[in-house]
């Protein structure tokens, strides 16, 4: 199986350390999510895992070669991203915008039938056809997450990695979104890597959780383990319990650490 | 809003510039009725081929530059107000053109000036991408402009101050203010293989800048190498825009004006509207040169000064219609 390792990691930015030695293995076929308090360097992380942040020790390695070594092409076939607060400049239709994730792989020819496809597969999977014609400047902030997934989806990566995918989708779009994830992961065989507010969500979605706090990795694990009220005690401060709700593993937050 | 398809949207432009560009070979103070046109042996003959004809093509190729300069360098920084003119690129050119005055008369050989210009204009977009920097938000992109024209025009004052002769001092001012008028085929065939060679650069960059739409992490997590993009614009922008301003001195606002125009028929995407800018740019050009040649004045009104009066007041209403989101 494919797999995504991370090797003594470190992040220095404006001379505080953002990430100090974090090692850690993401494996393909599984979801996995990055949780932890904020400043503790999850999307710092996400980004050093997209090759997208030359950490300042250690490497990223896919299976047995480096991150860094690959061509960006290459690289951006195989590993999708989606930024936290993605940019979307000039107010362009929503399907051409899904279609920009087929960048890595439009020749001087410009979009191919296989492309169109592609994109059509990504935009039913997203569930946005019906907003395919639409300016994206008009779209809410839920719809454009959602368009943005899809974006990413058009280039069907073996790695999906996003940062903080569920902000901004009400409770019956991040349950598709985490379906969506999920199938991605256990039917196709893809990693996907995600970064969590929502340690409910992380609960539910995730088959494996790495728990960040100030640049290091206190836990990682199931998510039954990793998110043990211990370790919440010691990332976040907080006093939480995690408990089987009907709809899967809740974790309520009891009140501050004492 | 259903959009023309593009290609037609191409044709139509095409069809508008090739107008244009019979009507620039006809306006003048003496009429050349058009079924003389192909006979060479009439004497107005002459008035059409070689006074006219460079002077329509010089109008083409510079609209077309500075059009896509201004398209491209607006995807590049996602910012609708980017221009070689307003941005100070244009000035940083007709600086490096200015100081070849200097150089003794030896480097007074037209492709001097050209050579100057672009090497003006280079510095400018290399010292503007600098200073706005990685976030490049709106405001920090005008006020490097500002700085940019500044520096242009002190440098362009302390050469004017410093000139050897009256003579010369007339010769910068008048050049200064852009013109076409009195182009000679010369002056078209040193600009036109550095404005077409600039012109090719850009549109390689085309898949970057629609990539960019999504910002540079964005653009960079689908593979495009932002060192490559931003040197190819830089130096795709510097020989088109520069190569103009060598020969033609400074016509601001065309590329901001084009791009803004285009976006409702042909859509936002950046790399879609490179080849339209360049079409609706000569198509803007032409038509502002047939204007001032047409405008009764003693002398002739300056193309630069023509295109600066439209462009200010449009650029001015553009910044207030983007009140709301630069605040």
């Amino acid at each position: 199986m494919s797999a995504l390792f991370v090797r003594d990691l470190s992040v220095t930015l404006g001379g505080k350390a953002v990430l100090e030695g974090v090692s850690a293995t993401f494996g393909a076929g599984k979801v996995t999510a990055i949780v932890g308090p904020n400043g503790a360097g999850k999307s710092t992380l996400l980004s050093c895992l997209a090759a997208l942040r030359k950490p300042d020790r250690g490497e990223v390695r896919l299976d047995d070669i480096s991150v860094a070594g690959l061509a960006p092409r290459l690289r951006a076939r195989r590993i999708g991203f989606i930024p936290q607060t993605p940019e979307i400049a000039w107010a362009i239709e929503a399907r051409i915008l899904v279609g920009l994730g087929r960048t890595p792989f439009i020749g001087a020819r410009g979009l191919s039938q296989e492309d169109a496809v592609a994109i059509d597969r990504a935009m039913d999977l997203a569930q946005v056809q019906n907003l395919a014609e639409r300016d994206v400047s008009t779209l809410s902030g839920g719809e454009r997450a959602r368009v943005l997934i899809a974006r990413a989806l058009a280039g069907d990566p073996e790695w999906l990695l996003a940062d903080e995918p569920m902000a901004g989708l009400d409770p019956g779009h991040q349950l598709d979104a985490a379906d969506l994830f999920r199938a991605m992961a256990h039917e196709q065989g893809k990693g996907v890597i995600v970064t969590l507010h929502d340690l409910s969500v992380a609960a539910r979605m995730a088959d494996q959780v790495v728990v960040l706090a100030a640049g290091r990795v206190i836990a990682d694990g199931p998510p039954a383990a990793a998110l043990a009220p211990d370790i919440l005690a010691r990332a976040y401060g907080v006093t939480a319990r995690y408990t089987e709700g009907e709809g899967g593993p809740l974790i309520e937050v009891v009140g501050r650490a004492g | 809003m259903r959009r023309p398809h593009p290609t037609l949207a191409h044709l139509g432009l095409i069809g508008l510039v090739a107008v244009l560009g019979v009507v620039s070979l006809g306006a003048g103070k003496v009429w050349v009725p058009p079924a003389t046109w192909l006979d060479a042996s009439d004497p107005r003959w002459p008035i059409l081929f070689d006074l006219r004809l460079p002077r329509t093509l010089l109008a083409m190729a510079v609209g077309a530059a500075l059009g896509m300069s201004g398209a491209a360098m607006q995807g590049y920084t996602r910012n609708p107000l980017a221009d070689p003119g307003a941005l100070g690129v244009s000035s940083m050119a007709a600086l490096g053109a200015v100081l070849t005055l200097y150089l003794g008369a030896g480097a007074q050989a037209p492709w001097v000036i050209a050579a100057a210009g672009m090497c003006g204009a280079l510095t400018a977009v290399l010292l503007l991408l600098a200073l706005s920097g990685q976030a490049s938000s709106v405001v920090t992109f005008l006020l490097a402009g500002v700085v940019l024209q500044t520096i242009a025009g002190a440098g362009v004052a302390l050469a004017l101050s410093l000139a050897p002769n009256p003579w010369a001092v007339n010769e910068i001012v008048d050049w200064l203010m852009g013109s076409l008028a009195d182009r000679s085929i010369d002056d078209l065939k040193i600009a036109t293989p550095f404005i077409l060679l600039g012109l090719g650069l850009l549109l390689l960059i085309g898949r970057a800048l629609d990539a960019l739409t999504l910002g540079e992490t964005g653009a960079r997590s689908l593979g495009v190498n932002m060192t490559t993009t931003r040197w190819l614009l830089a130096v795709g922008v510097a020989m088109a825009a520069g190569a103009s301003v060598a020969v033609t001195g400074v016509v601001g606002f065309v590329g901001l004006i084009v791009p803004h125009l285009l976006r409702p028929i042909v859509g936002a995407r950046p790399g879609g509207l490179l080849i339209p800018s360049a079409l609706g740019g000569a198509a803007l050009v032409l038509a502002a040169d047939i204007a001032v040649r047409l405008t009764p004045a003693a002398g002739e009104v300056k193309l630069g000064v023509a295109m600066a009066a439209l462009g200010g007041p449009f650029f001015l209403a553009l910044l207030l219609s983007m009140r709301r989101r630069l605040a």
